[in-house]
C-alpha cells in the first residue's frame, strides 16, 4: 500500500506480514490486489481507500489461496459485492484461480486511512476531500451546527461554502454550495 | 432469478458469473468473522439480543425506506435513504449473528434454498417472531414525525452502542464501533430539523409538538431493560437499557434547551415489541416488505 497520512491508528499493512508460502506469488497478488479500483469511486484503489486490510496467499487442499481482506467504509455499503467480485476476477485473471475474500470489522475503517494519493485522486476528481475524523472519549458530542469547519471548494478554491446536506450519492460523501462560482460539490465525510 | 427458470441472460454470461457487476455467489457478510459465542455466554441469549437490535435497525429502515420520493425536497429524501442504509447495514449484520450464534432462530426453508440465514430471518418470520420496538414500527406521518422519531431512536441507539463498543462478544462489540460513527450523524441530522422546526412557523411547530406528543411514550421501551438484556448484561454481552437513561436525558435536554421545546412529562409503558408484540402496523410493514421475498421462496436475488 501507499503511504498515508497517519492521523489516527493505520490499517495493518499487507506487506508487514510474513508471507507462509512463496513470496513471491504473495507480492504479485498483493500488486494486482492494490490495483482493484473502488466500484462508486474509480478514481480511488481499494488499497487507496483503505478498504483493503491485507493479502495472504495461504495453503489449501486444492492448491495455494488468495485471502484478501476487505472492511466496508459504511456498514450497509452495498458496494461490499462489488469489491469482492472484482477482488476475485482481477486475481483470477492474473493467475490466482482460488481467491477468498474476508470481511473485517474491526478496527472500523475510518476516512483517516485514505492514502495521499487516493487524497489527491479525489481532488482531481473534483471531490472535497475529509478532514481529520473527529475523535472523542466517551459519549459523541450533539452538533446542531456544522460538523466541520466549511471546506474549500474544490473548483474555485474558495471558502464562502455551505453544507446542503450531510447525505450524498454514497454513504461516504456530504453534499455542499460554493457561493462563489455557484457550483455544488461532494465533500468526503470524516468517520 | 430462480434455479429452476432458464434466464435469457444465461447465454451471456458464458458460465462466467464475474462479469456481472454483483455475482451470484452466496455471500455471506460475517465472511471470515470469527462468530464463536464467548465462553459462559447462552447462544439462544446472544441470539435473542441480536434479534432485538437487528429488528430495531430493520423494520426503522423499512420505515424509513417508504420515505423514498415523498421528502420535502431532494437533499432530505437522499438523507433519509442514507440513513435507512445504514440501519439495513446494521441490520443485516446483526441477523447475521444471531442466526451465526443460534442457527435456530431462522425460519426453515424448503431444502436447497439459497437464502442467506439473515434474509430469511427478515423475510420469513411472522410478527410475532419480530423483537422491535414499536417506535420503529408504527406508521410514518408527516416530516415533522420523522423527525422526531429518529431523534428519539438516534439518541437511545447512540448512547446504547458507545457502550455496547466494550461488549464481551467481539461481533456486536464491531458492528456497534462501527455503528456509533454512523449513527451520530443521524442523530445530528435529526436534531438539526428539530431545532429548525421548533423556530420555524406556527405551523411547523404544531407539527413537531404533536409528533412529539405521539411519540414520546414510546421511547420508554428502548431504555427499559429486557430479561435478556439483563442476563447479557451480567456477562458483559449486553448493556442494560436502563443505564443509557442518564445520556439520552442529557442530549435530548440539550436540544429541547436550544429549541425552546417544553420536555414532554410522564413516560410511557414498554409496548411489549421485544416479545413479539406488535400493533397492527406491524403486520401491514411485513407483508410490503415480504411478499415478494415470500412468493420466491427459492428465488437468488
Amino acid at each position: 500500500m501507499n503511504a498515508r497520512e497517519h492521523t489516527g491508528h493505520a490499517p495493518p499493512d499487507a506487506r508487514e506480514h510474513p508471507g507462509p508460502v512463496l513470496p513471491d506469488a504473495r507480492e504479485r497478488a498483493v500488486r494486482v490486489a492494490e490495483r482493484v479500483r473502488d466500484p462508486e469511486m474509480p478514481m480511488l484503489t481499494l488499497a487507496d481507500l483503505g478498504v483493503l486490510r491485507g493479502v495472504e496467499v495461504e495453503p489449501g487442499p486444492d492448491g495455494e489461496v488468495v485471502v484478501a481482506s476487505i472492511t466496508p467504509t459504511y456498514t450497509g455499503c452495498p458496494a461490499m459485492a462489488t469489491m469482492r467480485d472484482d477482488l476475485v476476477h482481477g486475481l483470477r485473471e492474473a493467475g490466482f484461480p482460488r481467491v477468498e475474500v474476508r470481511v473485517v470489522l474491526d478496527p472500523p475503517w475510518s476516512s483517516d486511512w485514505i492514502s495521499e494519493r487516493g487524497r489527491a485522486a479525489l481532488r482531481a476528481a473534483g471531490l472535497s476531500v475529509p478532514g481529520p475524523a473527529r475523535r472523542t472519549s466517551g459519549p459523541v458530542p450533539l452538533t446542531l451546527g456544522p460538523v466541520r469547519p466549511a471546506p474549500a471548494c474544490p473548483r474555485c478554491g474558495s471558502r464562502a461554502t455551505r453544507p446542503t446536506s450531510e447525505f450524498g450519492a454514497t454513504a461516504c460523501k456530504a453534499l455542499y454550495a460554493c457561493a462563489d462560482c455557484l457550483e455544488p460539490f461532494e465533500h468526503v465525510k470524516e468517520i | 432469478m430462480s434455479d429452476d427458470h432458464e434466464s435469457i441472460f444465461d447465454g451471456l454470461a458464458g458460465g462466467d458469473s464475474t462479469q456481472w457487476a454483483f455475482g451470484t455467489d452466496f455471500e455471506d457478510p460475517l465472511a471470515g468473522v470469527d462468530t464463536s459465542v464467548p465462553e459462559g455466554v447462552g447462544s439462544a441469549e446472544l441470539a435473542a439480543y441480536c434479534l432485538m437490535l437487528g429488528d430495531d435497525a430493520l423494520i426503522l429502515s423499512q420505515r424509513l425506506a417508504e420515505w423514498c420520493s415523498r421528502a420535502p425536497d431532494l437533499e432530505e429524501d437522499i438523507a433519509l435513504a442514507n440513513v435507512a442504509l445504514d440501519l439495513l447495514g446494521q441490520a443485516r449484520l446483526l441477523l447475521a449473528r444471531a442466526a451465526a450464534a443460534d442457527p435456530g432462530v431462522a425460519p426453515a426453508l424448503p431444502e436447497g434454498s439459497p437464502v442467506p440465514p439473515e434474509d430469511a430471518l427478515a423475510f420469513f418470520r411472522d410478527a410475532g417472531q419480530f423483537r422491535n420496538v414499536w417506535l420503529a414500527e408504527v406508521e410514518n406521518g408527516d416530516f415533522a414525525h420523522v423527525v422526531v422519531r429518529l431523534l428519539l431512536f438516534s439518541t437511545a441507539r447512540l448512547a446504547l452502542l458507545e457502550r455496547l463498543a466494550a461488549s464481551v462478544d467481539t461481533v456486536l462489540a464491531a458492528v456497534a464501533a462501527k455503528g456509533v460513527k454512523e449513527v451520530a450523524y443521524h442523530r445530528d441530522w435529526a436534531g438539526r430539523w428539530f431545532l429548525t422546526l421548533a423556530q420555524g412557523t406556527e405551523e411547523s411547530r404544531r407539527r413537531l409538538d404533536a409528533a412529539l406528543g405521539e411519540l414520546w411514550p414510546l421511547l420508554a421501551e428502548l431504555v427499559t431493560a429486557h430479561p435478556v438484556e439483563l442476563t447479557l448484561a451480567r456477562s458483559g454481552v449486553a448493556v442494560d437499557p436502563a443505564a443509557l437513561r442518564a445520556d439520552v436525558d442529557a442530549v435530548l435536554g440539550q436540544v429541547f434547551a436550544v429549541s425552546g421545546v417544553p420536555r414532554p412529562g410522564g413516560e410511557g409503558e414498554p409496548g411489549g415489541g421485544r416479545d413479539g408484540g406488535h400493533t397492527p402496523a406491524m403486520t401491514v410493514l411485513l407483508a410490503d416488505m415480504q411478499s415478494v421475498a415470500r412468493a420466491h421462496p427459492a428465488g437468488r436475488w
